[in-house]
């Protein structure tokens, strides 16, 4: 088996220097843009509207506290002092210079990070739950597994000119928390009766232009067999998807065009193939992984303080009610620290707040870090004993907003403000929808509602599985913003409905507005959560406060 | 964006892209690049604009993917945008005040 395991860093300085020659021989004229933008496009790095953009991945969203104290360095040294998280586990840079980039990605190879194959039609950054290995409902922790889909994904030859681009997901929770169903490809780790591992397995969903919600395509894959079936399922995708038409490329459309049925046949035929030339070294990483990833050796303490401090302080109590997960170990915690405060551009994370992660992950936090999907950092491992220290050090920075999971916490891509090709603004739109439901002062009493902005068809800001969904567009050289409603990444996914016509700038937070009102009017009690009772009455009312008929 | 349309005088243009080396966004102006667009050229000639497209894709060594971009005569006389995206382009991100055009009035001060 190909073993390119990008933690071999000379391998990604290698590749660091062959940027640098090709940027070479761009600005020297022996290489055209169009012989260029490929190799550039290779190594993450895109024309935005104002600048370069550099896209590094973090490999399903696990990163240590030197790593991120790298991508600090490389905001401070090289951009304008902050990076964006995205919604697959990765960072952008806005501002790069194109002649800075190799010596970002040299500074990225120290520490074994890279921006392969996070752009063009080829496997990107594997996404996983951003509480694995910590989270209370784990079957398994999904991460061993990860790792080595990058390591067999990366440079892997037959797969680097798929028709399009091609998305994976796992997941170990007892709940989905990484969306599998909107990925190319989705796994779900799980038991069977015998009680042996394996995974439940989904292909076919995307986002974009067509949002198609993925189908299982096996119910129980032996965990042994992943390796084998994943290549067979690309395999199959990569001789049957369609090259025509781009947006016509992906495993979304080759499945809906050619039956679940068809492809399955395909898929196993070609697995048998492949599960017989494989040699086992597979198995042998995935054991050397399950080390890497152990868990770290939990404290068995007291609580501490922590009850009397949550009963004196109400700002702790609050972000302790609201930005806290189950941990499996006791006497711990999972902590999202939202990059949503109030003016923040949603994911936004300067220099500064990444090394002081980084040191509050060392003193805090078993030295472990993840950038989850909706654009936060999860600290997965911290005592309750160290809760409030921690919280007192991340409030003086800014960092304790104790908004996850709420109206202001609010997914949004990089919008026309950045993007090439947004048709309209996100990022404005989602600071004023925060700045007004914190000025009703309403938003813990509206509770858990997920919000997911972006500027075009493409989806970067999942709108399509916001319980509120909100896409930019331009109807005749203004920007326009069609509202969706009902859709869900997490419990039972679901792809958001179009109640009808779009909305000026302008008009887009009082229709929100007019939605949460009726919301509150009609929930059976506080625990009723948005999505919930939109299930439970339907669009109706949310329709007509949103287009009342004497307007 | 490369929206392909004649210029003229009733729908004129300026040629914009940008900058290779730092990606900021540029404007054509004495068949060579600015990154004030006040100070474009403004074409109102199909033929004048032909030729000046022509120029700029010749200067691949600077900049990348000139294009055509729909203009209006301000009342100062000097080109303004006709289309939000334009706008936002000479203006940078609304987030932040950043880009080519902070950097230009940080060094007009
Ligand atoms: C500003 C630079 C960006 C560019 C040029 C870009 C480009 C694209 C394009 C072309 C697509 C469409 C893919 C398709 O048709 O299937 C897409 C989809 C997507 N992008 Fe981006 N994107 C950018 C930023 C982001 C950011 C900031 C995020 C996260 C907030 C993101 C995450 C995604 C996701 C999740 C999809 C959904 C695709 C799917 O599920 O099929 N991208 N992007
Ligand atoms: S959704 Fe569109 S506007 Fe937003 S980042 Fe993606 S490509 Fe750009």
């Amino acid at each position: 088996m190909f073993d390119a395991r990008p933690q071999h860093n000379e391998y990604l300085r290698h590749r660091a220097q062959q940027f640098r020659s090709q940027v070479a021989r761009r600005l020297d004229g022996s290489l055209t843009e169009d012989e260029f933008k490929p190799l550039r496009l290779m190594n993450g790095v895109y024309l935005q509207l104002h600048a370069y953009m550099l896209r590094v991945a973090i490999p399903y969203g696990t990163i240590s506290p030197d790593q991120m104290r790298t991508l600090a360095l490389l905001a401070e040294k090289w951009d304008k002092g902050y990076g964006h998280w995205t919604t697959r586990q990765n960072i952008q840079y806005n501002w790069p210079k194109l002649v800075d980039i190799p010596d970002m990605l040299d500074a990225l190879a120290d520490v074994g990070l890279h921006a392969i194959q996070t752009s063009g039609n080829t496997i990107r950054n594997v996404t996983t739950d951003a509480y694995a290995g910590a989270a209370a409902d784990e079957v398994v922790d999904p991460r061993p597994y990860a790792e080595l889909l990058r390591a067999w994904s990366t440079d892997h030859a037959e797969f680097q000119f798929l028709p399009r681009k091609f998305k994976i997901a796992i997941s170990g929770g007892e709940k989905d928390r990484a969306v599998i169903a909107a990925h190319d490809i989705g796994l779900r780790l799980r038991r069977n009766e015998a009680g042996e591992l394996g995974f439940q397995v989904w292909i076919g969903g995307g986002l974009g232009r067509t949002p198609i919600l993925g189908q299982v395509v096996r119910e129980f894959l032996p965990e042994a067999d992943l390796l084998p079936y994943v290549e067979a399922i690309i395999s199959a995708y990569n001789l049957a998807g369609r090259r025509d038409n781009k947006y016509k490329a992906r495993i979304k459309i080759t499945v809906a065009e050619r039956g679940l049925d068809v492809m399955r046949d395909e898929i196993e035929a070609e697995f048998l193939n492949r599960r017989a030339v494989f040699t086992g070294v597979d198995q042998d990483m995935v054991a050397e992984f399950r080390a890497v990833y152990a868990a770290p050796a939990f404290r068995n303490e007291t609580d501490g303080d922590y009850e009397e401090r949550r009963a004196a302080s109400v700002g702790f109590r609050s972000w302790t009610d609201t930005n806290l997960s189950t941990h499996k170990a006791p006497g711990y915690a999972s902590v999202m620290v939202t990059f949503k405060a109030p003016g923040q551009t949603p994911g936004d994370a300067s220099a500064d707040q990444m090394r002081l992660l980084a040191d509050l992950a060392e003193r805090y936090g078993h030295a472990d870090l993840r950038i989850s999907h909706d654009q936060n950092v999860v600290l997965p491992h911290v005592h309750k004993s160290d809760l409030f220290a921690l919280y007192s050090e991340l409030k003086a920075a800014g960092l304790a907003t104790a908004n996850a999971g709420l109206v202001s916490d609010i997914v949004a891509c990089p919008g026309m403000d950045y993007c090439a090709l947004a048709t309209a603004r996100s990022i404005p739109i989602a600071q004023e929808i925060a700045d007004h439901f914190r000025a009703r002062d309403i938003e813990d009493e509206i509770g858990k509602i997920d919000i997911r902005i972006s500027g075009c068809i493409n989806a970067c800001g999942h709108h399509h599985l916001g319980h509120i969904g909100i896409l930019g567009l331009d109807r005749a050289g203004v920007e326009n913003y069609q509202i969706t409603l009902g859709g869900d990444g997490y419990d039972i996914p679901a792809i958001g409905q179009r109640p009808g016509a779009g909305f000026p700038a302008e008009e887009v937070v009082p229709a929100i507005d007019r939605i949460i009102n009726t919301y509150l009017d009609l929930r059976d009690s506080a625990e009723e959560r948005f999505i919930d009772a939109y299930r439970r009455v339907g669009a109706a009312p949310f329709k007509a406060a949103l287009y009342p008929v004497n307007a | 964006m490369s929206k392909t349309f004649t210029p003229s005088i009733a729908t004129p243009a300026v040629i914009t892209a940008n900058d290779l080396r730092m990606g900021h966004c540029v404007w054509m102006r004495d068949g060579g690049w600015t990154a004030d667009p006040r100070e474009a050229q403004l074409f109102e000639d199909e033929a004048i604009a032909e030729i000046a497209m022509l120029d700029a894709i010749g200067q691949a060594n600077l900049v990348v993917g000139p294009y055509l971009a729909e203009a209006r005569r301000g009342p100062d006389g000097r080109p303004e945008p006709t289309h939000f995206r334009e706008a936002f382009r000479r203006r940078g991100p609304s987030n932040y005040f950043h880009g080519i055009q902070a950097e230009l009035e940080a060094s007009n001060v």
